[in-house]
């Protein structure tokens, strides 16, 4: 694994693409190791605000030392950074936790799912993927986004809570609506979508490759802040618990218990 | 110029150590730092067997600092034994581990398989606020501390630290009924129990509603009660609470500590306590201070 760093990073570009959704582009180094659903932690200038935001890497550009981050705006933190401007500067921990392992999806036919800010991530894996790709995605409603870049890599597919676009109701709707089949699944996106996921690809004996989220402090496995609960004992805590910083946020959907 | 400090017969290169619970075993940030250049690992707590530890959320930003309730999520004395302290032999720095337990005999248990060791010295959590059982109730009763302090003195065959909450009346009352019996040294702070409230949801943001707070928001508290405590008792304070810098680090020896611990601030810089060390020698040069120790209750 490549070390971890915090590093000064130089923001290229930000602009809102979406209702409190924007994206930010970075110069740092640690575009180079970056792996697809991997995350960094960008650090707050108010020195009220000490933890790093843990943000998932939507795009990386190794050549150019480009990050890609695409985030909604949560609270104090990310509404901070959402006034960011070019040439500004952000501190930021990178890389950090173990991405899509997209060896899983070689040779077979997948369904790479985001939901809501799940969505980001899904872009980087989509271009790290050669096998014919089904990307569905899940809105709240019109406000679209991501989702032209994605068309870029795969047929799209949208579902809306509100039925303002596509399909009405959440990704696993868009399976049932155009009878889908997959044989690998990588998934991000909220718990109530994840929880869907696991017992469908359960249901259907499909492996499932979900990324999970938790608050966080460190980042970087030390505080014990962000576990999940394991359906085995965890080789490195040694009871049902693990680390998402660390030993995720990409967890095979079995190992957990959400 | 000397930045060695003694700490109850343990030879220590300079003052600086980490908070427990806030570095690991030092394996997840030895990306970032040389433990090398550390006065002491001191560990995550470790019990007899595995915990759990408490369901999430479990940490949360406050003005100025964090809340944790991990519980004290730990893989054991056997784990700890055959991975992290195998770790941590490959570092030229001394390792204080931090033991818990539920009872008085779960205690016994991490410290006697300790003993044959080389773990420098045992810091006993009596002050974890966000578990049940143990911890923060032998810490709270000057009686039941001195009871803890005397039966792990019994038995430890390293030097004993007592880390003492600050979630009591008076915390000197604490450090002289642990110095009584028979502690070599005290920790202090451990983190002041506080909550948050999230307004939208209406819900504690916290699973275990209440959490530790620690962070640069809580230092002046700190410094405050590692002062008072200088002035009750003899053996040697590790203070601690919101370092983030030298000059944090420099106001704790002032105030009386003997050594300082970084905590929480490790997570808002990882390269926080090599920064420490290096921040006290230059302050040191700056004042032409011969040796750290002058430093120690230097406040006039």
């Amino acid at each position: 694994m490549a070390q971890k760093r915090k590093v000064t990073a130089t923001v290229i570009s930000q602009k809102q693409i979406g209702e409190q959704i924007y994206d930010l582009w970075l110069e740092t180094k640690l575009a180079k190791n970056a792996q697809p659903g991997q995350f960094v932690a960008v650090y707050p200038h108010g020195e009220s605000m000490l933890l790093p935001r843990p943000i998932s890497i939507c795009e990386a550009d190794k050549e150019k030392n480009r990050l890609r981050l695409v985030y909604r705006v949560a609270g104090k933190g990310t509404a901070e950074f959402s006034t960011c401007k070019a040439g500004d500067r952000l501190e930021v921990l990178g890389v950090l936790g173990n991405g899509f392992p997209v060896d899983k999806a070689k040779g077979k036919r997948a369904f790479l799912m985001g939901g809501g800010i799940g969505i980001p991530p899904i872009l980087e894996l989509a271009k790290a993927m050669d096998e014919k790709k089904q990307i569905l995605l899940g809105y709240r409603n019109k406000d679209l986004f991501l989702e032209e870049d994605l068309a870029e890599y795969g047929d799209v597919y949208v579902a809306t809570e509100d039925g303002s676009v596509g399909t009405r109701g959440n990704v696993m709707d868009i399976i049932k609506a155009y009878a889908l089949h997959a044989e690998v699944i990588m998934a991000c996106g909220p718990m109530p979508m994840l929880r869907a996921v696991k017992k469908y690809a359960e249901q259907n004996g499909i492996e499932a490759y979900i990324s999970l989220e938790e608050r966080m402090a460190c980042g970087v496995g030390a505080c014990l802040g962000c576990v999940c609960r394991t359906t085995e004992v965890d080789a490195h805590s040694h009871v049902h618990n693990a680390r998402i910083c660390t030993e995720g946020p990409v967890f095979e959907a079995g190992e957990v218990d959400l | 110029m000397n930045t060695e400090v003694k700490i109850a017969g343990v030879t220590f290169k300079n003052p600086v150590m980490t908070a427990s619970g806030t570095f690991g075993s030092g394996m997840e940030y030895s990306d970032f730092v040389d433990l090398n250049r550390l006065g002491a690992v001191v560990t995550k707590g470790v019990a007899n067997v595995p915990w759990e530890g408490n369901p999430t959320p479990r940490v949360a930003e406050v003005y100025g600092g964090m809340l944790n309730a991990i519980g004290l999520q730990n893989p054991g004395i056997d784990v700890f034994m055959e991975r992290d302290l195998e770790f941590l032999k490959n570092y030229d720095t001394n390792v204080i581990v931090n033991v818990c337990g539920k009872t008085v005999e779960d205690y016994l248990e991490v410290v006697e398989r300790l003993s044959d060791t080389s773990v420098s010295m045992l810091e006993i959590n009596v002050s974890c606020p966000n578990v049940k059982e143990g911890a923060i109730a032998f810490g709270q009763k000057a009686d039941s501390l001195y009871d803890i302090t005397s039966q792990i003195k019994k038995k430890a065959k390293q030097p004993v630290i007592m880390k003492l909450s600050p979630n009591v009346t008076d915390i000197t009352e604490m450090a002289k009924a642990a110095e009584a019996a028979g502690a070599d040294a005290l920790s202090m702070i451990n983190t002041i129990t506080g909550m948050k409230i999230d307004i939208h949801r209406k819900k504690f943001v916290l699973a275990n509603k209440t959490g530790g707070m620690s962070g640069p928001a809580v230092k002046p508290v700190a410094v405050r009660m590692v002062y008072q405590t200088a002035q009750a008792v003899k053996i040697p304070i590790i203070g601690m609470g919101g370092i983030g810098n030298a000059e944090d680090a420099i106001e704790f020896l002032l105030a009386g500590a003997s050594a300082v611990a970084v905590g929480a601030m490790n997570f808002v810089n990882p390269y926080t306590t090599v920064e420490v060390v290096e921040g006290i020698e230059a302050y040191m040069k700056q004042y032409g201070i011969e040796n750290v120790t002058e430093l120690v209750g230097g406040v006039m």
